[in-house]
Order: structure tokens, then sequence, then C-alpha cells
């Protein structure tokens, strides 16, 4: 269906990651695309990586014609993120061009047009035989200009002018009061509208983009976070995806081998998902880091997503219990990432566990604990990320384990992040401390495991140096009695 | 305003000037004939005008900042102005060009 949708309206590909996607290819090529947005959303940012990205990835030079920053300020700002702009025009791959307007130094005396603009478009545009070009922001000339009705005029011929000149164009406006630009340029670019977003919920910033309209074409018409960092932007596409990714029916082992003898095949799922809830000093943490060790020594990559420690914090305490990860840390099969969880919103958090995924490519990931990000978000907004993290791990047949921290140890079915992700988990262990014979019983118990049949009983099980021993109820109790009894 | 039997102008210091248009279209040439008019029988031999086309000249557009058609460019004596339009309003012009009649 993309391909037949492709022959009946060529793109452009924007080469910005997640746009292409939720655009289904790109812009519309050969067609001005108004970005609007407020002051400091990224506008010219994503124009900038529009045009670079064309001349680097898709053989299409590109003219930037400004009429705010200066061609100096402009390669400074986008120098952080890679670009040699520079290079670019040394190379007559990139024309760029200053419009300055000082309103002061200007006196309108009867009629007049833009042709000063579209000389100087014009003859950018030829002189590298651009495809693309960007005008950033042209609504600039209303300030310096007094006859609004004819800078009108003369911009809706600019525009007509660029697509039949068949260059893809992006437009940029600051966004009005209850319109998409101040100018109302919407008016005049009917084809693509691209509004950006900066909020700020709960002191939380969070970039959104949203496609207002693309004529003749299908798009996705939610609202979808982008972050911007050293590479650009990048927009994550929110809705995934169908539920056809593949599955194995390969067993990998959980780390524990008396916990994988609870499962009938000898262990997880590849590729599946695990959940492991209980309330805090639960050993939580520690099956996590057991699973994250078997995959080392299978020689598999894992990325581990730590909200609560360091990760010298994390190494050391996983010592502790026999578990040695820093061999795994130094030879890079095991990199582990701490952040806070109220560090950025919600979203960003899942585009950077994305990225990290895409760059790292693990076998497995482990976020301890998942229930750190509720804090940080609604209900609603915290179910709908874990979905698409779980599903995008799904997709690209990656192993996973969320730890949850539950509040009630005997009512966890009302906690938040268990409930968001213990229907689409396939494997969910509870694990519990209790007071039983003057002593803490640590006790573990399989709720579910898709495909698979495992024990229902609850184990107890001890945490040495040497690690986690599972053991019958009635083993643990004698064990505790001996103890006391030395 | 008054058409008088060309009054003369006070003009202190010679008028450079430059005037960009766009090829032969008809806001092109009214704007020449306006400004030549204007400074043959004003000025009489204090300026310098310079009569540029932006079409042929497409680098000159860049390098002097043109953004309307016709621009006319008055570079000394400073302030440097820009005035824009055909030039039809003669009086605007004068006042632009920061000069003044003689009482």
């Amino acid at each position: 269906m993309k391909q037949q949708q492709t022959k009946l309206f060529p793109k452009t590909a924007t080469g910005i990651s997640g746009l292409d996607e939720i655009t289904g290819g790109g812009f519309p090529k050969g067609r001005p695309i108004l970005v609007c947005g407020s002051a400091g959303c990224g506008k010219t940012l994503l124009a900038m990586q529009f045009l670079v990205k064309g001349i680097t990835e898709y053989n299409e030079p590109g003219v930037f014609m400004s009429f705010e920053e200066t061609i100096k300020d402009l390669s400074q700002n986008v120098q952080s993120l890679g670009f040699n702009l520079e290079k670019l025009v040394a190379d007559n791959r990139l024309r760029m061009d200053y419009v300055r307007i000082e309103k002061s130094e200007i006196e309108e005396t009867g009629e007049y047009d833009l042709e000063g603009i579209f000389i100087r478009l014009n003859h950018a545009i030829d002189a590298i035989g651009a495809k693309r070009v960007v005008l950033d922001t042209i609504e600039a000339l209303f300030s310096g200009i007094e006859n609004a009705g004819l800078l009108r005029s003369e911009i809706r011929r600019l525009f007509q002018w660029l697509k039949d000149k068949g260059v893809t164009t992006i437009i940029t406006g600051e966004r009005g009061e209850g319109s998409l630009t101040r100018h109302g340029l919407e008016e005049y670019v009917s084809d693509c509208v691209i509004l950006l977003d900066f909020r700020v919920i709960d002191q939380i910033a969070t970039r959104r983009l949203r496609i207002v309209k693309y004529r003749g074409s299908t798009h996705g018409t939610n609202e979808y976070p982008f972050l911007i960092d050293e590479n650009g932007i990048s927009v994550l596409p929110i809705t995934s995806l169908k539920l056809d990714h593949a599955v194995s029916a390969e067993i990998i082992s959980t780390g524990i081998p008396s916990l994988d003898k609870l499962f009938k095949r000898n262990g997880f799922y590849k590729g599946g998902s695990t959940l492991v809830t209980g309330s805090a000093g639960t050993a939580k943490t520690t099956i996590a880091a057991y699973f994250a060790l078997s995959s080392c020594k299978r020689k598999e990559r894992v990325l581990y997503f730590s909200f609560e420690e360091s990760p010298d914090q994390l190494l050391r305490n996983m010592l502790a219990v026999g578990i040695n990860l820093k061999p795994y840390v130094k030879s890079k099969l095991l990199t582990i990432h701490s952040s806070r969880p109220s560090l950025q919103g919600l979203e960003m958090h899942l585009l950077v566990l994305h990225k990290l995924i895409d760059s790292y490519k693990p076998k497995t990931v482990i976020v301890d604990p998942i229930s750190s990000l509720v804090t940080i978000g609604s209900n609603s907004e915290v179910r709908a990320m874990l979905v698409r993290l779980l599903d995008m791990l799904k997709i690209n047949e990656i192993n996973a384990m969320f730890t949850a921290l539950t509040h009630q140890p005997i009512n966890d079915y009302i906690d938040l992040s268990v409930d968001a992700v213990s229907s689409l988990a396939d494997t969910w262990i509870k694990v519990r401390n209790e007071e039983q014979y003057e002593n803490r019983m640590r006790s573990l118990l399989i709720v579910k495991s898709r495909g698979m049949s495992h024990s229902n009983n609850s184990w107890n099980f001890i945490i040495t140096e040497k690690g986690i021993q599972l053991m019958p109820a009635t083993a643990a109790k004698n064990m505790n009695e001996n103890q006391n009894n030395k | 305003m008054k058409k008088k039997s060309t009054p003369e102008l006070i003009v202190h210091e010679k008028l450079t000037l430059q005037l960009y248009v766009s090829g032969m279209s008809p806001k092109s040439m009214e704007a020449i004939e306006n400004i030549k008019r204007l400074c043959d029988e004003h000025l009489k031999e204090a300026f310098e005008l310079e009569i540029i086309d932006i079409y042929k000249n497409p680098e000159v557009a860049s390098q002097q900042q043109i953004v309307f058609s016709p621009s006319l460019i008055k570079s000394l004596p400073l302030p440097k102005k820009t005035l824009v339009g055909n030039f039809s309003d003669s009086e605007k012009v004068i006042k632009g060009l920061g000069i003044a009649f003689k009482k």
C-alpha cells in the first residue's frame, strides 16, 4: 500500500528520523510546506536538517534564505549538530542568503513588488541546481513594510512561483494568536502544514509535532513527541504498528538455575518480556542482574536502564551477592544507563530508550524500575508509553525485563505500573518479603508465563554471596531454624 | 502637492543614488522615468544616479540587500536610505531622500 501511495504522490524524504514514517515517506515533492510554532520550538532546526540531510543523504542541493538570523549565527548554531554549513557552501551544495530588512531605512513611495527576493532565490537555485528551499521566516518582511496587502499578494505569488519551479520549500512561520501563523501564511500554503509545540507540564518540557494538514496523502494525526539532541531532531511515532511481530520458540535462561526449573522448558522464551514486581527490598534488582548476567554469558549485548542507582552503585551492590558484572561493562557487552526519572518528560525517556536501543542494538533490555517513570506521567500516558516500549522491543526481538515497585504487597493489582505492564508482559514474577518464624522469608511466585506451563507454588528463596537459591517452603523453614539454633 | 515652477532644493552635498529595477516591467519603467524627472528638475547637477537591472546582476541584489523592486538607495550623504515603489509621489521621495525645498 505504501508503494502504491508513493506512485500516486511523489514525496521528498526529509531525512529526519521518525518524520518520514508518519508522513508516509516525507514532504510533498515540489510543493511548499508550512512549519509553524512558537518561538524556540525548533522550526529553524527542522528546516535546516531538512536541507542538510537532503544534501548529504539524498544528493539534493538546497537554498536557505534567512530573514532573521545572519549566516554566521546560523552556521554557529547548527555546528553542535555536526552540520558544517561552510563546507557545504564551499562545495556548491548549499547556498545561504541573509535578507536584512531595516524598517527605519525603508520608505514606501508608490507600488513595488518582491522581485528582489524572486531574483535572489532564482539565482541561488539555478546556481547549484537546488531541489530544496527554506524560507525562514518570510513573515519578518511584514515588520518592515506598511502595505501588508501588497506583501500578501506578493508572498502568494512567490509560493506559486516556487511550486512552478518544482522545488520543495519549507516556509517557517511564528505561531499567532488564534491562528497558525501571525500573518496567516497558512492561507497560501495549502498542501502541507506542520505544527511544532513546546509545552511544559508539571515542570517538565516536551516538544511535540503534529501534521495539521497534508493534502493528497494519508498521515499520522497524533501529536508526536520529538527530541532535539546532538543528532538533531528525531520524532517518535506514537502508535505503532501492527501486532504481527515474529516470535521465537527458543528458550533463554533466567540466569538463576533454580528459577529456570520452575518453567516447563527451563527458562523464558527468547524475545519475551518479563515483569518482576515486589515491594522494597524484595530482590527485584538482583533477579534483573542475573538476567543481565546470563545474557552477557551468552555474549549477547545488554542495555540496563537504571532509574534509581548509578552504574557504580549497581555494580558494587551486585558484587555483594556474587554477580560480577564489571568485566562485561569493560568488554562493552553490558551498558548501564542511569538517569533520574524527573530529568525529562516521559516521552523523552522513551525517546532516549529508543535511540539507545537503536544505536546499541542490545539483545536484552532491562528497565529497573519501570515504576519510577510513573511518578512523572499521568495514568494513560504511562500506559501508552509502556505499550510503545514493549512493542518496540518485541518487534526487534529483544528480551525485556522490567522491575516494578509495588507499595502494598497483597493488593498489587491496583498498582499503576503493574496494571499497565502486567497484561502486556509475557511472564510475571512476584517477589515478596514476609515475616515468618521470627524471620524474614523471601518468596517468589510465577503469576503467569504465556505459552508455557510453570510452577504454581510459592517458592521461598535466600540470597547469599553465591546468589539466589530457591527452595520449597519447608526446606527454607528448616534452614532458618538451623541458622537460629547456631 | 502644489505644482510650482520647479522650486529649487537645498542640497548641501551631492547625492549618490542607485536605482535597482527588474527588467522592463511597467513599474521599473515608471520608476526610472519618475526618478530621472525628479532629479533633472530639482537636483540639477547635485546628484549621481546609477541604474542597475537586477535581472542582469542577480548577485548585486544579494550584496546590496535588494528585497523590493524598484528600490532606490541613497548611499551618500549618510544616513543610508532605501526608497521602494515607483516613486510616483515625488514629495515623499524628496522627503525620503532627506532634502527640502528652498523657501
